[in-house]
């Protein structure tokens, strides 16, 4: 099978700027790719190659097997984008703006559109201006725009970004339905995005592509991964925390969340500890595993500093 | 050119799902017959032709065109709208051969709702339709020309306000490269020659041929080859924005 989506060595640079350096990537069907990174790590850059807004400096995409810069109106037939911030022609109605798509991609209005109003709920705005819409249906109408040709691939800048939590919810949960039958790019600030709709994630800084993984095998390079959460209820976290130490068989303890975090030797460590508990006959308030924290992993690779 | 007329529709439906259209019609209609009437000495003259309207017309457009230009790509640069356009599979050309129909179609509406001046002059006197025919169709012609200079220098900034006054400035030196504040400037150093080139680039001159009734074929390749020059300038632009 080739891959929707194949990235080899594009860099970008704006003047002496390098916003994109040397990334290489390839997307197959079913694929949900996560973009993670601070402000200003080329996350949007890399979009706007890909969906061939900008050219790169050097390297070369592949879109469904077609060079995209050789073939610049057949690729984005098979491709939906939503820019940053989702803009969309605010003077016109959502149905004006959502024909003259279709119109502009061939796609049978009577069909197609009304599958996708459906799908997205916009039936209640159809004749109202852009203007006037509240942020949540914007970001529907924008997302319509790019689903109406049903394409292959789907790129999406932050398509949660400022709606509330149960739309980033809603707009969440679509995104994971398309997922099964398209190659899906979003990027986004949101951690925990990531983890509850990719099957894969990149963490992108100052233009370098520093993991591209899936959310799981990024969770294990966290830090505290595998450490041991406890507290109890007879003493503070910070108390449990000097008396652990005191017994000097633990790697190190950190306090997170009120919770005793413990990296632990070894796994007998484990049952060490839990005898330990009970000899001491503390009532346990929490005792769990940490399966790694991705905003600790991405602060230990983007935190320069 | 299905797709060229989708962007020509979709921009007039902006033009009229805004005030912009409507304020832009009323002020032509408004300006020009204040100046054919108070300025032009319409009833003074005695004659019935509508000369003193139609000498008005590169005035007029000279401010009002840039108007309608300053944001036709300006505003999508800023609101970020030419991401979506230009994403879509659709080619740099049609985009713009669509706006600058549409801009030039609304220049036509507004130029046909100047029929009440006609229908004043037929009904005071006998003018010569034929001319004022090929008024229009010079007036037209001229309109085309200042739209696809506003058009071009809209896409260079995503200042409108920016984009209204260069426009207006170029489009001012386009006007008067005729008059002796332009032909003055070469004359002293470039030669008689070159003088004369760009003499011949003034929208006056060529514009007044024809509102004598006469359309020469050199003003009406004069007019199209400005106008293509300009979308063609504007399609390179936009392409170039890539890298």
């Amino acid at each position: 099978m080739t891959a929707l989506v194949e990235v080899n060595n594009i860099s970008k640079s704006f003047e002496s700027f390098l916003a994109v350096d040397d990334i290489n990537f390839s997307l197959e069907k079913g694929e949900v790719l996560g973009f993670l990174g601070p402000n200003g790590a080329g996350k949007t850059t890399t979009m706007r190659i890909l969906t061939g807004f900008l050219k790169p400096t050097s390297g070369n995409i592949k879109i469904n097997g077609l060079d995209l810069f050789k073939n610049l109106k057949k690729t984005r037939e098979f491709i939906g984008y939503v820019p940053e911030g989702s803009p969309l022609y605010n003077e016109m109605t959502t149905i004006d703006f959502l024909s003259f798509i279709c119109e502009i991609r061939n796609i049978d209005k009577s069909q197609n559109l009304g599958k996708i109003i459906k799908l997205l709920n916009l039936d209640e705005v159809l004749l109202q201006k852009i203007d006037t819409l509240s942020k949540g249906f914007k970001r529907r109408v924008g997302l319509a725009q790019a689903l109406v040709h049903d394409p292959k691939i789907l790129i999406l800048d932050e398509p949660t970004d400022g709606l509330d939590p149960n739309q980033k919810n809603e707009v969440r949960k679509l995104i994971k339905k398309l997922g099964k039958e398209k190659s899906i790019i979003i990027s986004t600030h949101i951690l925990e995005e990531v983890k509850a709709i990719c099957n894969r994630t990149m963490i992108l800084s100052n233009g370098k592509l520093l993991i591209d993984d899936t959310p799981t095998n990024v969770l294990k390079k966290s830090r505290s991964y595998n450490n041991l959460l406890v507290s109890v209820y007879d003493k503070s976290a910070n108390e449990l925390k000097k008396e652990l130490q005191a017994l000097n068989n633990f790697k190190y303890i950190d306090i997170d969340n009120n919770l005793c975090s413990i990296k632990l030797k070894s796994t007998s460590d484990a049952s060490f500890l839990s005898n330990y508990l009970l000899k001491k006959k503390y009532a346990i308030k929490h005792y769990s595993i940490n399966k790694g924290q991705l905003d600790e992993v991405f602060r230990q690779l983007t935190n320069t500093v | 050119m299905r797709q060229f007329l989708s962007i020509t529709k979709r921009e007039l439906i902006s033009y009229f799902a805004t005030p912009v259209a409507y304020v832009f019609i009323t002020i032509f209609l408004l300006l020009s017959g204040l100046f054919t009437f108070y300025l032009g000495n319409f009833f003074e003259i005695g004659q019935a032709s509508l000369g003193s309207f139609f000498e008005w017309h590169p005035w007029l457009y000279l401010f009002l065109v840039p108007a309608i230009t300053m944001r036709l790509w300006s505003e999508e640069k800023k609101s970020g709208t030419i991401e979506l356009l230009t994403t879509l599979p659709v080619s740099t050309l049609n985009i713009v051969l669509g706006k600058f129909m549409a801009a030039w179609l609304f220049t036509l509406l507004a130029l046909i709702l100047t029929f009440p001046m006609w229908i004043t002059v037929n009904y005071l006197g006998n003018p010569d339709n034929g001319v004022i025919m090929a008024s229009y169709i010079g007036s037209l012609l001229m309109s085309g020309g200042y739209l696809s200079i506003g058009i071009f220098i809209s896409s260079l900034t995503k200042n409108q306000v920016i984009a209204f006054i260069v426009s207006v400035t170029v489009c001012f030196l386009f006007t008067v490269s005729g008059l002796p504040i332009v032909l003055d400037f070469f004359s002293n150093w470039a030669g008689e020659a070159i003088t004369d080139v760009i003499a011949s680039f003034s929208f006056l001159a060529n514009y007044s041929d024809i509102s004598r009734g006469i359309i020469d074929f050199r003003t009406l390749v004069y007019f199209l080859s400005l106008i293509v020059l300009f979308l063609y300038l504007n399609v390179i632009t936009l392409d170039n924005s890539r890298n």
